[in-house]
């Protein structure tokens, strides 16, 4: 059972540097063809790269690892990211901050209640201009898989 | 070299590509990318304890390869919103197709954008992994 409080949970906020070879590996793990990943040394990244703030996030403290899910009933429900410009590219550095959004239950078609979590993580330039947001839900399903 | 605006037709988009089969080595290289560990994409007693038959991807790895499917087609620098619902697990052995096409063209004051439906397909299957829509500008 999760709980509802943490609604409006927020991390402070970290910031992330935009590397080259994190672009480069990322790339090359979502088996990207662009020759960009290889050869420019600022490539931009790919709009799912905002997902390796997970190693600048302090993992005890994050917002969703105070809310609790467990691992293996875990699904991912969906996720969005919202650039507001030209993505990132490597050498910028990002500020960013998350919060929970949202948490509300549904009856699951296999029986069990599942439970959503919203989150949303907010990314800004060195000026304090919000550049991109990455929204993500995540489900705990009623029981395990069988 | 990206499309260019004439190239985008409606209700058309670029070749579908295939890739796989995934196996163990592409999700444990996708998360020690990503910095997501959770144990169910690659420790068996850990899947196995969870009900699972086997450890399965990470969702975010198919939405990354669909991410960088369009982004080859139209250009990293262009995409302006990427956005998917997971829906079928992907398992090892799987084969998967990604596909794009163009759902509207906008011509307007900001400039020109294209929004596209994009899909990742389980070829033996043929489920559907992951069912999304993506905004790009268009110079």
């Amino acid at each position: 059972m999760i709980d509802g409080s943490k609604v409006g949970l927020t991390d402070e906020a970290a910031t992330m540097p935009v590397e080259r070879g994190k672009i480069r590996e990322f790339a090359r793990s979502c088996m990207s063809d662009d020759p960009e990943y290889v050869e420019s040394p600022s490539p931009v990244i790919l709009p799912t790269f905002l997902t390796t703030v997970n190693f600048w996030m302090n993992s005890e403290t994050s917002p969703l690892a105070q809310v609790g899910l467990d691992l293996r009933r875990l699904l991912h429900g969906s996720q969005e990211y919202i650039f507001h410009g030209p993505p990132p590219r490597a050498g910028d550095d990002l500020t960013f901050q998350t919060r929970v959004d949202a948490i509300y239950e549904k009856e699951g078609k296999r029986g069990g209640t599942m439970t959503f979590v919203e989150t949303v993580t907010e990314f800004r330039d060195a000026e304090g201009t919000l550049v991109a947001e990455a929204r993500s839900t995540a489900i705990e399903t009623g029981k395990a898989a069988s | 070299m990206s499309a260019t605006w004439d190239e985008l037709v409606e209700g058309a988009g670029p070749q579908s590509r295939e890739y796989g089969p995934l196996t163990r080595t592409d999700f444990v290289r996708y998360q020690g990318a990503s910095g997501d560990f959770n144990p169910i994409h690659h420790d068996e007693a850990f899947a196995a304890s969870a009900g699972y038959p086997s450890v399965f991807s990470v969702g975010m790895l198919q939405a990354g390869i669909l991410a960088a499917y369009c982004t080859d087609w139209l250009g990293a620098e262009h995409v302006r919103r990427f956005a998917v619902q997971f829906r079928e697990q992907v398992w090892p052995g799987d084969h998967l197709v990604c596909s794009a096409t163009v759902a509207a063209k906008h011509d307007g004051g900001d400039g020109r954008t294209v929004d596209l439906d994009v899909l990742v397909t389980r070829v033996e299957s043929g489920g559907t992994a992951i069912k999304g829509t993506a905004t790009f500008v268009v110079p």
